[in-house]
Protein backbone atom coordinates (compact mmCIF):
# COMPACT_ATOMS: atom_id res chain seq x y z
CA UNK A 1 0.00 0.00 0.00
CA UNK A 2 1.12 3.51 -0.74
CA UNK A 3 2.91 5.21 2.12
CA UNK A 4 2.11 8.84 2.88
CA UNK A 5 4.79 10.99 4.49
CA UNK A 6 3.96 14.06 6.54
CA UNK A 7 5.21 16.10 9.49
CA UNK A 8 3.79 16.10 13.00
CA UNK A 9 4.34 18.64 15.74
CA UNK A 10 3.61 17.16 19.16
CA UNK A 11 2.27 19.01 22.20
CA UNK A 12 5.85 19.38 23.37
CA UNK A 13 6.66 21.26 20.16
CA UNK A 14 8.89 18.51 18.81
CA UNK A 15 8.64 17.99 15.08
CA UNK A 16 8.95 14.60 13.44
CA UNK A 17 8.39 12.94 10.10
CA UNK A 18 5.85 10.18 9.90
CA UNK A 19 4.90 7.72 7.19
CA UNK A 20 1.65 5.80 7.22
CA UNK A 21 -0.38 3.73 4.81
CA UNK A 22 -2.83 5.52 2.56
CA UNK A 23 -6.41 4.80 3.56
CA UNK A 24 -5.76 4.98 7.29
CA UNK A 25 -7.10 7.96 9.15
CA UNK A 26 -4.63 10.48 10.48
CA UNK A 27 -5.86 9.57 13.97
CA UNK A 28 -4.85 5.94 13.45
CA UNK A 29 -1.47 6.98 12.09
CA UNK A 30 -0.81 9.22 15.09
CA UNK A 31 -2.03 6.64 17.60
CA UNK A 32 0.15 3.97 16.02
CA UNK A 33 3.17 6.30 16.11
CA UNK A 34 3.16 6.94 19.82
CA UNK A 35 1.28 10.23 20.10
CA UNK A 36 -0.27 9.16 23.37
CA UNK A 37 -1.52 12.66 24.12
CA UNK A 38 -4.10 12.10 21.38
CA UNK A 39 -6.85 10.30 23.30
CA UNK A 40 -9.19 9.52 20.38
CA UNK A 41 -11.66 8.04 22.82
CA UNK A 42 -14.49 7.18 20.45
CA UNK A 43 -12.15 5.22 18.22
CA UNK A 44 -12.75 7.32 15.15
CA UNK A 45 -16.52 7.47 14.72
CA UNK A 46 -16.75 11.27 15.02
CA UNK A 47 -18.53 11.17 18.37
CA UNK A 48 -16.08 13.07 20.55
CA UNK A 49 -13.45 15.72 19.99
CA UNK A 50 -10.45 14.07 21.60
CA UNK A 51 -8.39 13.68 18.42
CA UNK A 52 -8.17 17.36 17.52
CA UNK A 53 -5.26 18.44 15.32
CA UNK A 54 -4.47 21.55 13.33
CA UNK A 55 -3.33 21.12 9.74
CA UNK A 56 -0.78 23.91 9.68
CA UNK A 57 0.22 23.37 6.08
CA UNK A 58 -1.46 21.33 3.42
CA UNK A 59 -4.10 21.50 0.73
CA UNK A 60 -7.23 23.48 1.54
CA UNK A 61 -9.40 20.38 1.28
CA UNK A 62 -7.55 18.77 4.18
CA UNK A 63 -7.59 21.98 6.20
CA UNK A 64 -11.38 22.16 5.90
CA UNK A 65 -13.82 20.15 8.01
CA UNK A 66 -15.43 17.15 6.40
CA UNK A 67 -18.99 17.79 7.57
CA UNK A 68 -21.37 19.38 10.05
CA UNK A 69 -20.74 16.85 12.82
CA UNK A 70 -17.01 17.42 12.70
CA UNK A 71 -17.55 21.16 12.59
CA UNK A 72 -19.86 21.12 15.61
CA UNK A 73 -17.55 18.86 17.62
CA UNK A 74 -14.58 21.12 16.90
CA UNK A 75 -16.61 24.01 18.27
CA UNK A 76 -16.32 22.34 21.67
CA UNK A 77 -12.61 23.06 21.74
CA UNK A 78 -11.18 26.25 23.18
CA UNK A 79 -8.24 25.75 20.86
CA UNK A 80 -9.95 25.70 17.50
CA UNK A 81 -7.88 27.40 14.82
CA UNK A 82 -7.72 27.72 11.05
CA UNK A 83 -6.99 24.21 9.79
CA UNK A 84 -8.51 22.48 12.83
CA UNK A 85 -9.64 18.92 12.09
CA UNK A 86 -10.67 15.82 13.94
CA UNK A 87 -7.85 13.58 12.85
CA UNK A 88 -10.19 10.56 12.67
CA UNK A 89 -11.99 12.29 9.80
CA UNK A 90 -8.86 13.01 7.78
CA UNK A 91 -8.12 10.02 5.60
CA UNK A 92 -4.55 9.83 4.39
CA UNK A 93 -4.25 10.05 0.62
CA UNK A 94 -1.75 11.33 -1.92
CA UNK A 95 -2.76 14.92 -1.23
CA UNK A 96 -1.82 14.53 2.42
CA UNK A 97 1.80 13.91 1.52
CA UNK A 98 3.95 16.73 2.82
CA UNK A 99 1.33 18.25 5.11
CA UNK A 100 2.25 19.57 8.53
CA UNK A 101 -0.08 18.79 11.40
CA UNK A 102 0.09 19.93 14.99
CA UNK A 103 -1.59 18.13 17.88
CA UNK A 104 -3.97 20.69 19.35
CA UNK A 105 -3.69 21.69 22.99
CA UNK A 106 -5.69 19.67 25.50
CA UNK A 107 -9.13 20.99 26.41
CA UNK B 1 8.72 -15.00 42.54
CA UNK B 2 8.02 -12.46 39.82
CA UNK B 3 6.11 -9.25 40.11
CA UNK B 4 5.91 -5.57 39.20
CA UNK B 5 5.67 -2.21 40.93
CA UNK B 6 2.27 -1.67 39.38
CA UNK B 7 0.15 -4.58 38.26
CA UNK B 8 -2.91 -3.89 36.15
CA UNK B 9 -5.49 -6.65 36.06
CA UNK B 10 -7.58 -6.45 32.91
CA UNK B 11 -6.60 -5.58 29.36
CA UNK B 12 -9.59 -3.57 28.23
CA UNK B 13 -9.93 0.18 27.80
CA UNK B 14 -9.33 0.90 31.48
CA UNK B 15 -6.31 -1.35 31.81
CA UNK B 16 -4.73 -0.07 28.62
CA UNK B 17 -5.21 3.56 29.57
CA UNK B 18 -3.82 2.95 33.05
CA UNK B 19 -0.60 1.66 31.51
CA UNK B 20 -0.42 4.40 28.89
CA UNK B 21 -1.10 7.13 31.44
CA UNK B 22 1.49 5.76 33.88
CA UNK B 23 4.13 6.11 31.19
CA UNK B 24 2.97 9.46 29.82
CA UNK B 25 3.00 10.79 33.39
CA UNK B 26 6.58 9.68 33.86
CA UNK B 27 6.25 6.49 35.89
CA UNK B 28 9.56 4.64 35.58
CA UNK B 29 8.86 1.58 37.74
CA UNK B 30 7.90 -1.79 36.35
CA UNK B 31 4.38 -2.20 34.99
CA UNK B 32 2.60 -5.44 34.12
CA UNK B 33 -0.83 -6.02 32.67
CA UNK B 34 -2.60 -9.32 33.19
CA UNK B 35 -5.43 -10.07 30.79
CA UNK B 36 -7.39 -13.23 30.26
CA UNK B 37 -7.92 -12.67 26.54
CA UNK B 38 -5.09 -13.59 24.23
CA UNK B 39 -5.25 -10.26 22.38
CA UNK B 40 -3.42 -7.10 23.39
CA UNK B 41 -5.87 -4.34 24.34
CA UNK B 42 -8.40 -3.43 21.67
CA UNK B 43 -11.40 -1.18 21.37
CA UNK B 44 -14.61 -2.85 22.38
CA UNK B 45 -17.34 -0.52 21.04
CA UNK B 46 -16.73 -1.52 17.39
CA UNK B 47 -17.55 -5.15 18.28
CA UNK B 48 -21.22 -4.25 18.03
CA UNK B 49 -20.69 -1.66 15.30
CA UNK B 50 -17.95 -1.26 12.65
CA UNK B 51 -16.16 -4.55 13.30
CA UNK B 52 -19.40 -6.52 13.41
CA UNK B 53 -20.55 -4.79 10.22
CA UNK B 54 -17.14 -5.61 8.67
CA UNK B 55 -16.38 -1.99 7.99
CA UNK B 56 -13.18 -2.23 10.03
CA UNK B 57 -10.70 -5.07 10.28
CA UNK B 58 -9.48 -6.20 13.68
CA UNK B 59 -5.97 -4.78 13.29
CA UNK B 60 -7.53 -1.31 13.25
CA UNK B 61 -9.11 -1.90 16.65
CA UNK B 62 -5.89 -2.18 18.64
CA UNK B 63 -5.73 0.58 21.24
CA UNK B 64 -2.01 0.51 20.50
CA UNK B 65 -0.07 -1.58 18.03
CA UNK B 66 1.05 -4.86 19.66
CA UNK B 67 4.72 -3.81 19.77
CA UNK B 68 3.86 -0.62 21.69
CA UNK B 69 3.60 -2.38 25.04
CA UNK B 70 7.09 -3.79 24.86
CA UNK B 71 8.49 -0.45 23.73
CA UNK B 72 6.93 1.18 26.79
CA UNK B 73 8.15 -1.63 29.02
CA UNK B 74 4.69 -2.79 29.94
CA UNK B 75 4.82 -6.52 30.46
CA UNK B 76 1.75 -8.18 28.97
CA UNK B 77 0.69 -11.42 30.58
CA UNK B 78 -2.12 -12.52 28.29
CA UNK B 79 -4.35 -15.54 28.42
CA UNK B 80 -4.15 -15.77 32.20
CA UNK B 81 -6.59 -14.82 34.89
CA UNK B 82 -6.13 -13.72 38.47
CA UNK B 83 -7.78 -16.31 40.69
CA UNK B 84 -6.93 -14.91 44.12
CA UNK B 85 -5.57 -11.76 45.73
CA UNK B 86 -3.54 -11.81 48.95
CA UNK B 87 -3.55 -8.20 50.13
CA UNK B 88 -1.22 -8.88 53.08
CA UNK B 89 1.46 -10.50 50.94
CA UNK B 90 0.61 -8.21 48.00
CA UNK B 91 0.50 -11.16 45.70
CA UNK B 92 -1.81 -12.59 43.09
CA UNK B 93 -2.50 -16.21 42.26
CA UNK B 94 -2.82 -16.75 38.54
CA UNK B 95 -4.73 -19.36 36.57
CA UNK B 96 -1.45 -20.83 35.28
CA UNK B 97 -0.53 -21.76 38.86
CA UNK B 98 2.04 -19.02 39.34
CA UNK B 99 2.04 -16.15 41.79
CA UNK B 100 2.82 -12.56 40.98
CA UNK B 101 3.52 -9.73 43.40
CA UNK B 102 2.48 -6.10 43.21
CA UNK B 103 3.42 -2.83 44.79
CA UNK B 104 0.18 -1.26 43.68
CA UNK B 105 -2.70 -3.06 42.06
CA UNK B 106 -5.11 -1.57 39.53
CA UNK B 107 -8.17 -3.76 39.13
CA UNK B 108 -9.64 -3.09 35.69
CA UNK B 109 -11.40 -6.32 34.86
CA UNK B 110 -14.71 -5.03 33.54
CA UNK B 111 -17.39 -7.66 33.61
CA UNK B 112 -18.67 -10.90 32.23
CA UNK B 113 -21.79 -10.96 30.09
CA UNK B 114 -24.74 -11.87 32.25
CA UNK B 115 -26.04 -15.28 31.25
CA UNK B 116 -29.58 -16.47 30.94
CA UNK B 117 -30.74 -18.57 33.86
CA UNK B 118 -33.41 -20.50 31.96
CA UNK B 119 -33.38 -23.97 30.43
CA UNK B 120 -31.32 -24.20 27.27
CA UNK B 121 -28.99 -21.37 28.25
CA UNK B 122 -25.97 -23.60 27.53
CA UNK B 123 -26.95 -24.58 23.98
CA UNK B 124 -24.64 -23.89 21.05
CA UNK B 125 -25.65 -20.87 19.04
CA UNK B 126 -26.04 -18.57 22.03
CA UNK B 127 -23.73 -15.59 21.88
CA UNK B 128 -22.59 -12.67 23.95
CA UNK B 129 -21.01 -9.59 22.40
CA UNK B 130 -18.21 -8.65 24.74
CA UNK B 131 -14.98 -9.97 23.25
CA UNK B 132 -13.42 -10.45 19.85
CA UNK B 133 -13.91 -14.18 20.25
CA UNK B 134 -17.63 -13.70 20.90
CA UNK B 135 -17.97 -11.55 17.85
CA UNK B 136 -15.88 -13.77 15.55
CA UNK B 137 -17.93 -16.79 16.50
CA UNK B 138 -21.16 -15.02 15.70
CA UNK B 139 -19.80 -13.61 12.43
CA UNK B 140 -18.65 -17.09 11.49
CA UNK B 141 -22.16 -18.42 11.94
CA UNK B 142 -23.58 -15.65 9.78
CA UNK B 143 -20.99 -16.47 7.11
CA UNK B 144 -22.18 -20.05 7.41
CA UNK B 145 -25.69 -19.02 6.48
CA UNK B 146 -27.38 -18.16 9.77
CA UNK B 147 -30.00 -15.50 9.07
CA UNK B 148 -32.72 -15.90 11.66
CA UNK B 149 -31.52 -14.29 14.88
CA UNK B 150 -33.20 -13.54 18.18
CA UNK B 151 -31.65 -10.88 20.37
CA UNK B 152 -32.49 -11.03 24.06
CA UNK B 153 -32.11 -7.64 25.72
CA UNK B 154 -32.96 -4.16 24.52
CA UNK B 155 -29.93 -2.31 25.84
CA UNK B 156 -27.30 -0.63 23.70
CA UNK B 157 -25.56 -3.90 22.78
CA UNK B 158 -28.77 -5.54 21.64
CA UNK B 159 -29.95 -2.53 19.71
CA UNK B 160 -26.61 -1.92 18.00
CA UNK B 161 -26.40 -5.59 17.06
CA UNK B 162 -29.94 -5.44 15.66
CA UNK B 163 -29.00 -2.47 13.50
CA UNK B 164 -25.97 -4.24 12.05
CA UNK B 165 -27.76 -7.55 11.53
CA UNK B 166 -30.67 -6.04 9.63
CA UNK B 167 -28.13 -4.32 7.40
CA UNK B 168 -26.50 -7.70 6.81
CA UNK B 169 -29.87 -9.05 5.68
CA UNK B 170 -30.74 -11.06 8.78
CA UNK B 171 -34.24 -11.46 10.15
CA UNK B 172 -34.05 -10.05 13.66
CA UNK B 173 -36.38 -10.44 16.61
CA UNK B 174 -35.50 -8.40 19.67
CA UNK B 175 -37.00 -9.29 23.04
CA UNK B 176 -37.00 -6.94 26.01
CA UNK B 177 -38.33 -8.03 29.39
CA UNK B 178 -39.17 -4.51 30.55
CA UNK B 179 -41.93 -2.37 29.04
CA UNK B 180 -39.41 -0.39 26.96
CA UNK B 181 -35.89 -0.64 25.54
CA UNK B 182 -33.02 1.31 27.12
CA UNK B 183 -35.06 1.47 30.33
CA UNK B 184 -31.98 1.44 32.53
CA UNK B 185 -30.22 4.34 30.84
CA UNK B 186 -32.72 6.64 29.12
CA UNK B 187 -36.16 8.17 29.47
CA UNK B 188 -39.33 6.85 27.79
CA UNK B 189 -39.18 9.32 24.88
CA UNK B 190 -35.81 8.08 23.71
CA UNK B 191 -36.94 4.49 24.17
CA UNK B 192 -40.03 5.08 22.05
CA UNK B 193 -37.95 6.72 19.34
CA UNK B 194 -35.53 3.79 19.08
CA UNK B 195 -38.32 1.23 19.22
CA UNK B 196 -39.95 2.86 16.20
CA UNK B 197 -36.65 3.13 14.32
CA UNK B 198 -35.92 -0.55 14.76
CA UNK B 199 -39.42 -1.56 13.76
CA UNK B 200 -39.19 0.68 10.70
CA UNK B 201 -36.01 -1.18 9.77
CA UNK B 202 -37.80 -4.49 9.96
CA UNK B 203 -36.86 -5.64 13.46
CA UNK B 204 -39.61 -7.58 15.22
CA UNK B 205 -39.14 -5.70 18.48
CA UNK B 206 -41.20 -6.85 21.44
CA UNK B 207 -41.25 -5.39 24.92
CA UNK B 208 -42.61 -6.81 28.19
CA UNK B 209 -41.86 -10.33 27.04
CA UNK B 210 -40.48 -13.00 29.32
CA UNK B 211 -38.24 -15.73 27.93
CA UNK B 212 -39.25 -19.14 29.23
CA UNK B 213 -36.50 -21.25 27.72
CA UNK B 214 -34.15 -21.72 24.82
CA UNK B 215 -35.28 -24.59 22.62
CA UNK B 216 -33.08 -27.02 20.75
CA UNK B 217 -31.01 -30.16 21.08
CA UNK B 218 -27.33 -29.39 21.18
CA UNK B 219 -27.95 -26.24 19.23
CA UNK B 220 -30.58 -23.53 19.53
CA UNK B 221 -33.62 -23.78 17.27
CA UNK B 222 -35.91 -21.30 18.95
CA UNK B 223 -36.76 -19.10 21.90
CA UNK B 224 -39.82 -20.01 23.90
CA UNK B 225 -41.72 -17.16 25.51
CA UNK B 226 -43.73 -17.31 28.74
CA UNK B 227 -46.97 -17.34 26.74
CA UNK B 228 -45.87 -20.49 24.96
CA UNK B 229 -44.95 -18.99 21.60
CA UNK B 230 -41.71 -20.31 20.15
CA UNK B 231 -39.78 -17.88 17.97
CA UNK B 232 -37.58 -19.81 15.55
CA UNK B 233 -33.91 -18.90 15.85
CA UNK B 234 -30.71 -20.15 14.26
CA UNK B 235 -28.70 -18.05 16.69
CA UNK B 236 -29.41 -16.02 19.81
CA UNK B 237 -27.58 -12.98 21.08
CA UNK B 238 -27.83 -12.44 24.81
CA UNK B 239 -27.29 -8.80 25.72
CA UNK B 240 -28.67 -8.49 29.21
CA UNK B 241 -25.87 -6.63 30.90
CA UNK B 242 -22.69 -7.59 32.65
CA UNK B 243 -21.72 -8.99 36.01
CA UNK B 244 -18.67 -7.14 37.33
CA UNK B 245 -15.62 -9.42 37.45
CA UNK B 246 -14.65 -8.81 41.05
CA UNK B 247 -14.72 -12.26 42.65
CA UNK B 248 -11.08 -12.46 43.76
CA UNK B 249 -11.11 -8.93 45.20
CA UNK B 250 -14.29 -9.50 47.18
CA UNK B 251 -12.95 -12.84 48.40
CA UNK B 252 -9.86 -10.96 49.58
CA UNK B 253 -12.04 -8.72 51.72
CA UNK B 254 -12.63 -5.70 49.49
CA UNK B 255 -15.90 -3.90 50.13
CA UNK B 256 -18.44 -4.11 47.35
CA UNK B 257 -21.47 -5.91 46.02
CA UNK B 258 -22.54 -4.80 42.55
CA UNK B 259 -19.02 -3.68 41.71
CA UNK B 260 -16.06 -3.20 44.00
CA UNK B 261 -16.47 -0.04 46.06
CA UNK B 262 -14.04 2.78 45.42
CA UNK B 263 -13.65 6.21 46.97
CA UNK B 264 -13.21 9.49 45.10
CA UNK B 265 -9.58 8.57 44.41
CA UNK B 266 -10.59 5.21 42.93
CA UNK B 267 -9.17 3.37 45.97
CA UNK B 268 -10.76 0.15 47.12
CA UNK B 269 -10.91 -0.73 50.83
CA UNK B 270 -7.74 -2.85 50.41
CA UNK B 271 -4.37 -1.11 50.79
CA UNK B 272 -2.77 0.02 47.53
CA UNK B 273 -5.53 -1.58 45.48
CA UNK B 274 -7.39 0.65 43.04
CA UNK B 275 -10.32 -0.26 40.83
CA UNK B 276 -11.42 1.47 37.65
CA UNK B 277 -13.95 1.16 34.86
CA UNK B 278 -17.00 -1.05 34.50
CA UNK B 279 -16.19 -3.12 37.60
CA UNK B 280 -15.98 -0.21 40.05
CA UNK B 281 -18.86 1.28 42.06
CA UNK B 282 -18.52 4.82 43.26
CA UNK B 283 -20.58 7.72 44.58
CA UNK B 284 -21.02 9.51 41.29
CA UNK B 285 -21.02 13.31 41.42
CA UNK B 286 -23.08 13.45 38.26
CA UNK B 287 -25.76 11.20 39.75
CA UNK B 288 -26.32 13.12 42.96
CA UNK B 289 -23.88 10.90 44.82
CA UNK B 290 -25.64 7.65 43.92
CA UNK B 291 -23.28 4.72 44.31
CA UNK B 292 -23.19 3.07 40.90
CA UNK B 293 -21.07 1.59 38.19
CA UNK B 294 -20.71 3.55 34.97
CA UNK B 295 -20.16 1.32 31.95
CA UNK B 296 -18.49 3.44 29.31
CA UNK B 297 -15.22 4.04 27.54
CA UNK B 298 -15.16 7.54 29.00
CA UNK B 299 -15.38 6.31 32.56
CA UNK B 300 -12.86 3.51 32.00
CA UNK B 301 -10.42 5.91 30.46
CA UNK B 302 -10.80 8.80 32.87
CA UNK B 303 -10.71 6.69 36.03
CA UNK B 304 -7.61 4.94 34.74
CA UNK B 305 -5.94 8.28 34.10
CA UNK B 306 -6.97 9.46 37.56
CA UNK B 307 -5.26 6.46 39.19
CA UNK B 308 -2.15 6.65 37.02
CA UNK B 309 -1.70 10.30 37.94
CA UNK B 310 -2.19 9.54 41.63
CA UNK B 311 0.50 6.87 41.45
CA UNK B 312 2.76 9.44 39.81
CA UNK B 313 2.16 11.84 42.72
CA UNK B 314 -0.69 13.96 41.35
CA UNK B 315 -3.67 12.77 43.37
CA UNK B 316 -6.95 14.43 42.37
CA UNK B 317 -10.50 13.23 43.08
CA UNK B 318 -12.32 11.72 40.13
CA UNK B 319 -14.80 14.19 38.73
CA UNK B 320 -15.20 13.63 35.00
CA UNK B 321 -18.37 14.34 33.08
CA UNK B 322 -19.90 11.04 31.93
CA UNK B 323 -20.47 10.85 28.20
CA UNK B 324 -21.36 8.06 25.87
CA UNK B 325 -22.24 7.37 22.28
CA UNK B 326 -24.19 4.76 20.34
CA UNK B 327 -24.46 4.40 16.57
CA UNK B 328 -27.47 2.60 15.13
CA UNK B 329 -28.41 2.81 11.44
CA UNK B 330 -27.69 6.41 10.44
CA UNK B 331 -28.43 7.64 13.95
CA UNK B 332 -25.66 9.12 16.05
CA UNK B 333 -26.66 9.22 19.70
CA UNK B 334 -24.43 11.17 22.04
CA UNK B 335 -25.18 11.51 25.71
CA UNK B 336 -23.75 13.77 28.37
CA UNK B 337 -24.32 13.39 32.09
CA UNK B 338 -26.46 10.75 33.76
CA UNK B 339 -30.24 10.94 33.94
CA UNK B 340 -30.41 9.17 37.32
CA UNK B 341 -33.15 10.73 39.44
CA UNK B 342 -34.49 13.19 36.86
CA UNK B 343 -37.88 14.76 37.58
CA UNK B 344 -38.64 16.37 34.21
CA UNK B 345 -37.60 16.16 30.58
CA UNK B 346 -37.53 18.65 27.77
CA UNK B 347 -37.47 17.60 24.12
CA UNK B 348 -35.78 19.94 21.69
CA UNK B 349 -36.93 19.40 18.14
CA UNK B 350 -39.26 16.81 16.67
CA UNK B 351 -38.14 13.17 16.93
CA UNK B 352 -39.95 12.56 13.62
CA UNK B 353 -37.22 14.60 11.91
CA UNK B 354 -34.65 12.16 13.37
CA UNK B 355 -32.65 15.06 14.75
CA UNK B 356 -33.54 16.10 18.29
CA UNK B 357 -32.34 16.07 21.85
CA UNK B 358 -33.81 15.33 25.22
CA UNK B 359 -32.75 17.23 28.31
CA UNK B 360 -33.17 15.63 31.72
CA UNK B 361 -33.79 18.00 34.59
CA UNK B 362 -33.64 17.60 38.34
CA UNK B 363 -34.84 20.48 40.45
CA UNK B 364 -34.53 22.68 37.38
CA UNK B 365 -30.89 21.77 36.72
CA UNK B 366 -29.87 20.04 33.51
CA UNK B 367 -28.35 16.75 34.64
CA UNK B 368 -28.17 14.92 31.32
CA UNK B 369 -28.77 15.16 27.59
CA UNK B 370 -29.48 12.54 24.96
CA UNK B 371 -28.76 14.00 21.54
CA UNK B 372 -29.76 12.16 18.36
CA UNK B 373 -28.15 13.46 15.18
CA UNK B 374 -27.73 16.70 17.04
CA UNK B 375 -24.04 17.18 17.64
CA UNK B 376 -24.42 20.89 18.26
CA UNK B 377 -26.75 20.29 21.19
CA UNK B 378 -24.40 17.68 22.54
CA UNK B 379 -21.38 19.95 22.37
CA UNK B 380 -23.14 22.95 23.85
CA UNK B 381 -25.31 20.97 26.26
CA UNK B 382 -22.34 19.25 27.90
CA UNK B 383 -21.35 22.60 29.29
CA UNK B 384 -24.78 23.07 30.89
CA UNK B 385 -24.49 19.67 32.57
CA UNK B 386 -20.95 20.33 33.71
CA UNK B 387 -21.86 23.70 35.13
CA UNK B 388 -24.96 22.28 36.85
CA UNK B 389 -27.03 25.28 35.82
CA UNK B 390 -30.80 25.84 35.62
CA UNK B 391 -31.80 27.16 32.20
CA UNK B 392 -35.01 28.92 31.32
CA UNK B 393 -37.40 26.04 30.51
CA UNK B 394 -39.07 27.74 27.55
CA UNK B 395 -35.75 28.54 25.90
CA UNK B 396 -34.42 25.09 26.67
CA UNK B 397 -37.38 23.60 24.82
CA UNK B 398 -36.93 25.88 21.82
CA UNK B 399 -34.61 24.34 19.24
CA UNK B 400 -34.25 27.75 17.61
CA UNK B 401 -32.32 28.89 20.69
CA UNK B 402 -28.83 27.38 20.74
CA UNK B 403 -28.01 25.73 24.06
CA UNK B 404 -25.04 28.01 24.50
CA UNK B 405 -27.39 31.00 24.34
CA UNK B 406 -30.10 29.70 26.67
CA UNK B 407 -30.79 32.09 29.53
CA UNK B 408 -30.02 30.78 33.00
CA UNK B 409 -32.22 31.29 36.01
Amino acid sequence: MESIEFTVIGRDGAESKLAAAAGLSLMEALRDSGYDELLALCGGCCSCATCHVVVEAGPERLRSVGGDDENDLLDSSDHRAAGSRLSCQLILDAEAAGMVVRIAAED
Amino acid sequence: MSGADVVIVGGGHAGAQAAIALRTNGFTGSVAMIGRESEPPYERPPLSKEYFAREKTFDRLYIRQPQFWGEKEVELKLGVEVTAVDPAARSLSLSDGSTYTYGKLIWATGGDPRRLACKGADLAGLHAVRTRADCDQLMGEIDGGVRNIVIIGGGYIGLEAAAVLTKLGCKVTLLEALPRVLARVAGPDLSAFYEKEHRDHGVDLRTSVAVESIEGEGRVTGVKLADGEVIPAEAVIVGIGIVPAIGPLIAAGAAGANGVDIDEFCRTSLPDVYAVGDCAAFACDYAGGTVMRVESVQNANDQATCVAKAICGDEQPYHALPWFWSNQYDLKLQTAGLSVGYDATVTRGDPATRSFSIGYLKGGKVIALDCVNSVKDYVQGRKLVEAGVSPDPAQLADPAVALKDVALR
